[in-house]
Order: structure tokens, then sequence, then C-alpha cells
């Protein structure tokens, strides 16, 4: 952490996992003055109806993401590749959660 | 508890989707109800129901009092986050009075002040709204005035290294309602102990005027710390966090009120307690 001192508290994301879910989601960001105080304030803000077991936060400056301008390139492809879906198999009726 | 069934439609277009589910998870129900409801408030042989009220009933004062003081920071705090952390401080601190002045109640309904013929007024409620400044038996460090961010972090650590000493030990006491809220309450203040001890390292820690306004604060309300009682383990946790913080520790001589208490004590109770005095049979 560097020494200079600003008049706002950087930006962090944050991701909680519930009592019955199995991965962490996104539910929304906050300020907050170091990695530590955002894990707090994310527990009280996100957490206080008794959501979460567990809780990320991460800089939203250090998140990487995809353009806007980008979506076509990037996704347009998949689109009309239906053959990527499992959809042409016969499912045997004892086969679960398909 | 009811059943807990998963969204599936809307999972992706809720962040809450999968969090959230339906009523089930909720802390709270949709009611007030007394909340020592169907628990046994039989005071155990062999202790004083009079001397067991009277505890609960101080206990419970210290945490309504802080309270209703944090509550002032509703909207006023530095921040949006700092402003949730301190009500969500400030409803813990209810939720155990709550449960303190209902345990007093119990154990000794002569402490419940009279209220008209047919008031529904439950007995901790009578006890909260219906007694004057000098029926009050909290510690004059909850009823000073917040001062500023770096006064109220100092005040949350002090009370709730003192308390929350204080609640480990009563988990071991005779009284099992007693023992619960004990119970209960050290999850809460471990929380508050450690929230305001952060605060209080990043301020000392932060800028000139942040440990100027920090050391000041302290310096207000260290002298009142006595009221809490005698405890050389929260003494000695206070110790390490300023000894960590390069924090001196002030200067002052314990101020002794002889069981009174400040003028701020009847302007806090003025303001909390004029609209239930106004509606000794309202119901809320």
């Amino acid at each position: 952490m560097s020494d200079e001192v600003r008049g706002e508290w950087p930006l962090y994301e944050v991701f909680v996992r519930g009592k019955r879910g199995l991965n962490h989601v996104h539910v929304g960001s906050l300020h907050a003055p170091d990695d530590a105080m955002a894990v707090r304030h994310a527990r009280d803000v996100y957490t206080r109806r008794n959501e979460g077991v567990s809780i990320w936060v991460v800089r939203s400056d250090a998140i990487t993401a995809s353009s806007p301008d980008e979506k076509d390139p990037l996704f347009a492809p998949s689109g009309d590749k239906v053959y990527r879906h499992p959809t042409f198999y016969e499912i045997p009726d004892n086969v679960p959660h398909m | 508890m009811p059943e807990i069934h998963t969204h599936e439609a809307d999972e992706h277009d809720s962040a809450y989707a999968g969090l959230l589910v339906n009523d089930a998870h909720w802390a709270f129900g949709t009611d007030f109800e007394d909340p020592l409801a169907g628990v046994d408030t039989t005071v155990p042989e062999g202790i004083d129901a009079h001397e067991l009220a009277t505890y609960c009933l101080r206990l419970g004062d210290d945490a309504l009092i802080l309270s209703q003081r944090l509550s002032e920071w509703c909207s006023r705090a530095p921040d949006l986050e700092e402003d949730i952390a301190l009500a969500n401080v400030a409803l813990d601190l209810l939720g155990q009075a709550r449960l303190l002045l209902a345990r007093a109640a119990a154990a000794d309904p002569s402490l419940v002040p009279a209220l008209p013929e047919g008031s529904p007024v439950p007995p901790e409620d009578a006890l909260a709204f219906f007694r004057d400044d000098r029926e009050f038996r909290n510690a004059c460090l909850v009823e000073l005035p917040n001062g500023d961010f770096a006064e109220t972090v100092g005040r949350i650590l002090v009370f709730a290294t003192y308390r929350l000493s204080l609640f480990q030990r009563l988990t071991s006491h005779p009284d099992a309602v007693l023992r619960a809220v004990a119970a209960k309450g050290v999850k809460e203040l471990t929380y508050h102990r450690d929230f305001a001890g952060r605060w209080f390292l990043t301020l000392a820690r932060g800028s000139d005027e942040s440990r100027r306004r920090l050391e000041a604060g302290l310096a207000r309300t260290w002298a009142y710390r006595h009221e809490l009682g005698e405890d050389d383990e929260a003494e000695l946790v206070l110790e390490q966090v300023l000894a960590t913080s390069g924090i001196a520790a002030p200067d002052v001589r314990p101020i002794s009120t002889g069981g009174r208490h400040t003028e701020h004590l009847s302007r806090l109770l003025a303001e909390m307690q004029v609209v239930a005095r106004q509606h000794p049979m309202g119901v809320w």
C-alpha cells in the first residue's frame, strides 16, 4: 500500500456465499479504507439479514473486464453453434438431474 | 422452520438469487413478541431475585443507552458503510437490552413502573420508557454525547472490551437465562471490539488530524471506564490496542460520579421516551 493520502476510499466488489449456495455470488460494491475493513463493511452492508456464510472482496480496479465494444467478436460466434449444446442425445429415463 | 426451496427461473437476473430464497432464512419474524417467550424464568435456588434483577437492569441499561446514543449516528456517519456498521452495533445492543430488561422484570416484577390499568405496554418497555433518569443504572460512559467519529470509535472499543470480558465470565453464571443472554452477546461484542479496534488502529496510524481527534476523544471517555467494573483482563486488551496503535493511555484521573448521572442522560431520555409516555395505552 502506498502512503499517498486520498480523499476517497477505493471501491471493492463483494461476493457472498449463502448458507445453501455452492459458490460466491456477486452482490454489489462498497468503499473501504483497506482490504480488512472491506470484509467488515461487506458483513455489515450485505449480510445483515442472515444471507451469508462466507465473503470475498476484491478491489474493483483489480478486475479486468471485457469491453462492450468486444461483445460481437467475443460472444456472437458461439450464438449459432447449437451442436455445442448436448441436446442431440436421447437421455435414458434413469439418468437424474438432466 | 418453513421448508426452503430455491428459485430457478430468475436465477440469473438477481444477484441475491441463491442467497435469498424465501422467508425461511430471515433472522427475525415479522412481529415483536416477548423476547423470553417460552423460556423458564424461574430464579434458581440460592440466588436473590432482587439482586439478580437489579444486576440485569444495570447491564440492560448500559446496552439501551449506548444503543440510543449510537443510533444518533444514523444518516450522520462519515460514510454510508460506517452508518450501517454503527446502526448494526446499536441494534445488537438494543437486542441485549430487550433480553436483559425482560429478565429483570421477570425476576423481580416490583422493579417495573406501574402503568394505567389495562395498559398493553410490556414490562421491558415499561422499564425502558417509564423510568426517570435517577432510576437508570447505566455507567456514565454510555450516556456522554457521541463527539466525533474518532471519539465514538474509542468509546465503543472501551465499552465492548469491558463488556466482552464480563459476558465471557457470565456464560457460567448460575442463572440459565443470564447465561444464555451472555453467550449470545459474546459473539456480538467480539465483532464490536474487532470493528472498533481496527478503526482505532486505522485512525491512530492515519493522518495527524485523525490521530489528534482519536487522542482527544479518548481523553474525554477514558476517565469514566472504571464504572464498567474493575477488570484486569479488559485493561490488558486495551493496553495491547494502545501499544499497537502507538497511543499513550490518557493521563486522567478516574471520575467518580458516585452513582449519579450526568445532565446528558435526562436529555437523551427525554427524546427516547417522549412518544411512549404520551401514549401509555398505545399499541405498537
